[in-house]
């Protein structure tokens, strides 16, 4: 990515996609409400279980894959964000009143959120896979 | 208004003229107190919260006093208990939470360059909630009936009422009204910093201060609303005897842990985050440089927002929860170290990076970093569950907390005071004076809390009245108790400095040389905000914009003139800041403090049980707000749209989303559909502590199906008859929209009535479970809000008829169509929730 000129986009080529997509402060959340859902999946279903049925959720599986998912909406945030973030034009240090530095403070911001979304959720996902009973 | 018009020093002083006159203060010996300006009500508020935390100072000192030595009889037990439990709640309702909203309201609209917050007669009926519910709660000591459960009131000792007395209730009504108060105030700043920057500030040139103000705020909507939800449950118990916390008859005490700490953990970062936002602002200024990682703190901010609503039950680790659910929380209590980190090695940087201005606010920046930190180390030992057990209410913990916010809240403030105070008043405080107090108040902070770890490992309990010398805590505890003596000192002293400001020079304006907007205030200033809104093209634009501060005093920028003799500023979009609205603001009005009294009558008339009395005080709030929406809002203006001056026009009307009335809405909702959530939660909390639930037998069968569905079919179609209502209105078929309207509020009448036919026709009887007693709570406060909507489609009913709302000027319509689309969503959980759920429709 880093020897793309800035105006080397295809045009309808998958950057080009990435670029045009719309960044507000909804999409900047979107990392770490997809660990605050992680978070009430796994907590909900665990103690739901343990004081209904009285055990671990039988189908452990259905950890990896909830973790999985989330991981995967996450690092596809992070990676649109990451794209938009080195959105070519002005110069540095980019921190003007700019269509494209406002364009790379929210990616940026966003990019951010993503990666402490990531290590939040694997934190979530770690008793959820390794305790497997309800004492 | 060309650029070249401001050269003519007659018109400039002509528009001053009328500025002043629009923006003239009231005067008079009542009529000064109806006065809604930020500036003035900020500086109130902020009075008033900082005596609030005087006097939980002093009943701090009472009770080291009485803990200086083993044995000691200087209080009762029970007046212990008192003091203890004042001590907490008016530190965080009282002090903490207000001070942060106080020191919003002065700061937000300067820093904004607006010239008031969008609704400033909603932060003057925030302010004068505040003071009503603050002097009832902290007045209750001195008639011995404070409250004694602890700041977080654990049920079973606080709700029976042969174990507590009119305390709990004085706490629980005192503190929902300031709480009410709070989700006031956390509309207006998000509103504020939404929508009333000015033009060119997009997001990433707010200053950081403002996001911070964006993130606490909507933490307070979502914090605060679970503990009303808590509140009312608790207060049913209290007065009507339904069982929600009572085991005996299928409650559960820890249902109340939950809601409470799903509010009190968020709280934490509520009263820390604003005071980082301090040195946020002040950092770069002492650096004399931008701050380094500005999308880093907004990280910060906005990621410790969102995990510390994954945090509550850290406070609940010795309650028996399996410890897979306690391993989730700890999880998540050890990852909001992370951004907390962040946000200090962001300052760390731009100091290092910057040529520091040593300074006494810097002092206090330092000072409260030093001490936040170890309370943030003692955090993660007690996030780890094995050691919390350990350490749980022992002196350890109260060690732990006074660390946090001693050094995350309480310094950090006084580092703003003195920062801030040439801003307020013109004036600097003394430095000697502040580095002196600086000094008492860090070795007294260190020598009180920090041999309270120690105390807490050798097994001393938190909250207990006296404690015996062969427990080995004599020395600690002396140690202690002189530490908050040498603390109060310092405190004591900022008074002083404080008190001898009136008799000090001016100092020259912005006299730290800072960068932001907010330094354009001049050390004689004018009661209008600013004298015209600028366009912001940097984050610092004092730095950083050529001629700056000349512009904007010349009237160079965008409305610099009253000429329609109105308060006025500018709506812009929520991104990028255009320029989309010019709002008239709500003049002085005696409207705001008449409606918090009344409001305020009912919440204390309850806490005496004088129903009837709390019933005509609720019906006068009603004509209150009525009265004051009426003649105060979505008013027709004069003229389509208004120039801004360089060849900009704007509206002076909108509605829908690109209003500020349309948001505070939408905001105000978000925070009653957070409240209704609590009530759901507690439903099925108790579904998950039964193994029959719902329960059968006399009283406990119902409330069936059919009434549930009917009442759900017909607020529906109330919500129906609204949304056509809005359409038809825009259309032109205005007979079309009232005669919905008018209907449709028959309708949400009615569905009051299917609504409490369900319970009742079953025999539902909520003092005998909680099954029956959550049934009909979450039916009274579905009903009350079919009231409200039906309340609502009448006023906008007349308001129609009134040609005060037409086709075109439809704010009103549009605003309730939010509230019904809200209502529609209440409805629908709550009936399918007690009407479909398995075993209910029997």
């Amino acid at each position: 990515m880093k020897n793309e000129s800035p105006h080397g986009d295809r045009p309808g080529g998958l950057r080009a996609r990435i670029l045009a997509l719309r960044v507000t402060l909804w999409t900047l959340i979107v990392p770490p409400t997809v660990w605050a859902v992680h978070f009430l999946f796994c907590y909900l279903w665990v103690s739901v279980s343990c004081a209904k049925l009285g055990q671990f959720p039988r189908f452990t599986t259905a950890f990896v894959i909830g973790t999985g998912v989330a991981l995967a909406i996450i690092v596809a945030a992070g990676a649109i964000a990451w794209v938009q973030s080195r959105t070519p034009g002005d110069p540095p240090p980019h921190d003007e009143g700019t269509d494209i530095d406002r364009l790379r403070f929210i990616a940026k911001s966003t990019l951010l959120l993503a990666g402490l979304s990531f290590v939040a959720v694997v934190f979530t996902a770690a008793p959820a896979l390794m305790l497997t009973d309800c004492r | 208004m060309s650029l070249h018009a401001q050269d003519d020093p007659q018109l400039r002083a002509d528009q001053e003229q009328r500025l002043r006159t629009v923006w003239a203060p009231p005067t008079g010996w009542f009529g000064r107190w109806t006065d809604v300006n930020n500036n003035r009500v900020g500086v109130w508020y902020t009075l008033t919260a900082f005596t609030f935390m005087l006097f939980a100072g002093v009943l701090a000192l009472i009770m080291r006093t009485q803990l200086a030595a083993p044995g000691n009889d200087l209080v009762s037990a029970s007046t212990f208990n008192q003091l203890f439990t004042l001590h907490g709640s008016m530190m965080m309702f009282l002090f903490a939470v207000p001070m942060f909203e106080a020191v919003a309201v002065i700061l937000l609209p300067q820093l904004l360059g607006a010239r008031d917050l969008p609704f400033p007669r909603l932060s003057a009926f925030g302010y004068w909630s505040f003071l009503i519910g603050g002097v009832f709660v902290a007045g209750s000591i001195f008639f011995n009936a404070a409250p004694d459960g602890g700041w977080f009131m654990y049920p079973p000792f606080t709700t029976r009422t042969d174990l507590s007395g009119l305390g709990a209730d004085i706490w629980m009504l005192g503190l929902s009204f300031i709480e009410v108060s709070s989700v006031a105030a956390a509309v207006e700043l998000i509103v504020g910093v939404l929508k009333t920057r000015p033009p060119g500030m997009r997001l990433n040139l707010m200053p950081l201060y403002a996001w911070y103000i964006l993130v606490v705020a909507v933490m307070i909507l979502f914090a605060f609303p679970p503990l009303i939800a808590g509140d009312l449950l608790f207060e049913m118990e209290r007065l009507l005897g339904w069982p929600f916390f009572d085991a005996a008859k299928g409650g559960d005490a820890i249902l109340w842990q939950h809601l409470f700490w799903i509010f009190g953990h968020p709280e934490v970062y509520i009263v820390f985050l604003p005071s980082i936002a301090l040195f946020a602002m002040m950092v770069p200024t002492f650096a004399q440089r931008h701050l380094l990682g500005y999308p880093w703190i907004v990280l910060a901010a906005v990621g410790t927002a969102f995990l510390s609503f994954g945090l509550w039950v850290h406070h609940m680790f010795t309650t028996g929860l399996p410890k897979i659910s306690l391993a989730f929380f700890s999880a998540a209590s050890e990852a909001v170290a992370i951004p907390t980190g962040i946000q200090i090695f962001v300052f760390i940087a731009t100091m290092w990076a910057g040529r520091v201005t040593w300074s006494t606010p810097l002092l206090y920046a330092f000072g409260s970093i030093a001490i936040f930190v170890i309370g943030g180390l003692t955090g993660v030992m007690v996030a780890i569950a094995p050691f919390d057990w350990q350490a749980h209410d022992t002196y350890f913990i109260v060690a732990h907390l006074h660390y946090v916010l001693i050094g995350g809240t309480l310094i950090p403030l006084m580092g703003g005071l003195y920062y801030y105070w040439p801003l307020i008043t013109g004036k600097k405080l003394s430095d000697r004076i502040g580095r002196t107090a600086f000094w008492f108040q860090f070795v007294g902070a260190n020598l009180t809390f920090f041999p309270m770890h120690f105390s807490g490992l050798m097994g001393m309990p938190r909250r207990v009245f006296t404690y015996p010398a062969e427990l080995g805590v004599g020395g600690l505890n002396m140690a202690s108790t002189i530490g908050s003596y040498v603390f109060a000192i310092g405190v004591l002293l900022v008074c002083v400095d404080l008190a001898r400001s009136p008799w000090r020079q001016k100092s020259p304006r912005n006299p730290w040389n800072a960068g932001t907007l907010e330094w354009l205030a001049h050390p004689d200033d004018e009661d209008w905000g600013i004298r015209s809104v600028p366009l912001i093209t940097s984050r610092y634009p004092i730095w950083d914009q050529k001629n700056f501060v000349r512009n904007v005093d010349e009237g160079r920028f965008f409305l610099p003139d009253a000429p329609e003799g109105r308060r006025e500023t500018i709506i812009t979009s929520v991104l990028d800041a255009r320029p989309v609205q010019v709002i008239r603001l709500g003049t002085p009005s005696a409207k705001p403090m008449a409606t918090a009294a009344a409001l305020g009558s009912v919440f204390i008339l309850t806490t005496y049980h004088l129903y009837w009395w709390a019933l005509a005080g609720a019906v006068a709030t009603l004509s209150m707000v009525l009265w004051w929406l009426w003649t105060g809002t979505a008013e027709i203006p004069e003229n389509e749209e208004k120039s801004i001056g360089h060849g900009l026009k704007v509206p002076l009307y909108c509605s829908g989303g690109s209003s500020a009335g349309w948001w505070a809405m939408f905001i105000t909702m978000m925070a009653d559909a957070t409240a209704f959530s609590g009530l759901v939660f507690g439903y099925y909390f108790f579904w998950t502590r039964h193994d029959d639930f719902p329960p059968s037998g006399p009283g406990m069968d119902g409330p069936g199906a059919f009434w549930p569905m009917a009442a759900l079919a017909i607020t529906l179609a109330s919500w129906a008859m609204t949304v056509a209502a809005r359409e038809l209105n825009a259309r032109g078929a205005e007979g079309a929209a009232r005669g919905l309207l008018g209907v449709g509020a028959l309708a949400s009448l009615a569905a009051i009535g299917a609504g409490l036919a369900g319970p009742m026709t079953t025999g539902l009887e909520p003092s005998l479970h909680v099954y029956p007693a959550i049934v009909w709570t979450l039916v009274l406060w579905t009903v009350a809000h079919n009231g409200v909507g039906a309340i609502m489609q009448l006023y906008t009913l007349a308001r129609s008829i009134a040609g005060r709302m037409t086709p075109r000027y439809d704010a009103d319509v549009r605003n309730i169509t939010v509230y019904h689309h809200f209502m529609a969503l209440t409805a629908i959980v709550t009936y399918a929730t007690i009407g479909l759920f398995p075993g209910a429709g029997s």
